[in-house]
């Protein structure tokens, strides 16, 4: 097991810890160098078809999208985002329909320019190879010289 | 004609919109509200709420409600566009942010069903403040028809098949 770049868990609790969506979904930061990972703890709330039973899409769609801002946030390192990233699209792909189990996801960032970032983000359950749903989006970074505006 | 008439499915489905979401623990959890359903359409709403900001810095509620008010819709969309009810599961949901949402405003959605193939059924969806003329989101997806088929309920419960490569 890897050891979290100095720094960078600081700035990913700080991240997820300043989104209230964060908590009301339940997400747990881990970190594996510079590698974001987030869990989604399994909990009833989550689920969207109750007779598979099956995670909501929604769910698991909201959760890869979290983990690309916190990669972001993490790859651009301290007090580089001023703002949180900001989404401009999604598009989410749903393989397989998320169990009743904990889940995680991880995001590469496929590039980061001045102004926008491209992330492609896989979630799985019992095995990394067998992902359940993948995400890639553009988002908006914001540092302290770009404000508001996409 | 038909001597029973009998209303067009989607019709059966309106008494019953509020309480559809009722059965689904995730939409239940973050209040989401199906307020009315037309043919091939469905109209919902999340009311605002703390708990379901994505960025405290300007308190618009997060993305991801959004992409669950999206994905709910969707399906409630594709079932009021058929003859009976099927299951549906998305195959893949896209979502263009367009403008940055009002803050601490609730976020309603309409979706429409616009075509209805074999196997596959394909939706557009807006979300909005005020009017569907000026949007927060725009959303396409794609769902899948008869999702559960074969598959008992509780499938999700048993271990996964594995499967031996030749």
């Amino acid at each position: 097991m890897s050891l979290p770049t100095p720094g960078a868990m600081d700035t990913l609790s700080d991240t997820l810890n300043r989104i209230p969506y964060a908590r009301f979904l339940g997400v747990r930061p881990e970190l594996h160098g510079d590698e974001v990972t987030l869990v989604l703890p399994y909990k009833e709330a989550l689920i969207g078809n109750p007779l598979l039973p099956a995670l909501h899409g929604g769910a698991v769609g909201a959760f890869m999208e979290l983990t690309a801002v916190a990669q972001l946030a993490v790859t651009a390192g301290a007090g580089a985002v001023a703002h949180l990233p900001k989404t401009i699209d999604v598009s989410v792909d749903y393989l397989r329909s998320g169990r009743p189990i904990d889940t995680f996801a991880r995001a590469r960032v496929v590039k980061v320019g001045r102004r926008i970032a491209n992330c492609f983000v896989e979630a799985w359950q019992l095995e990394r190879a067998q992902p359940i749903a993948s995400l890639r989006g553009h988002f908006l970074m914001r540092g302290a010289e770009t404000p508001d505006a996409v | 004609m038909d001597e029973k008439n009998e209303a067009p499915f989607f019709e059966r489905m309106k008494p019953i919109a509020a309480q559809m979401m009722k059965g689904v623990p995730h939409a239940k959890a973050m209040g989401l509200e199906i307020t009315d359903i037309q043919a091939a359409r469905a109209f919902g709403r999340v009311l605002f709420r703390e708990d379901l900001v994505g960025d405290p810095e300007t308190g618009v509620i997060a993305g991801g409600v959004i992409i669950t008010l999206m994905d709910s819709l969707g399906g409630v969309a594709v079932v009021a566009a058929l003859e009976e009810a099927t299951t549906v599961a998305t195959l893949d949901l896209r979502i263009d942010y367009m403008r940055p949402a009002a803050p601490r405003r609730d976020v309603m959605a309409m979706a429409h069903c616009y075509h209805v193939a074999r196997s596959a059924a394909f939706v557009r969806a807006v979300a909005y403040e005020d009017s569907p003329d000026d949007p927060v989101a725009h959303a396409i997806g794609v769902f899948m028809l008869s999702a559960n088929a074969g598959r008992k309920s509780g499938a999700n419960l048993e271990p996964p098949k594995k499967v031996t490569k030749p």
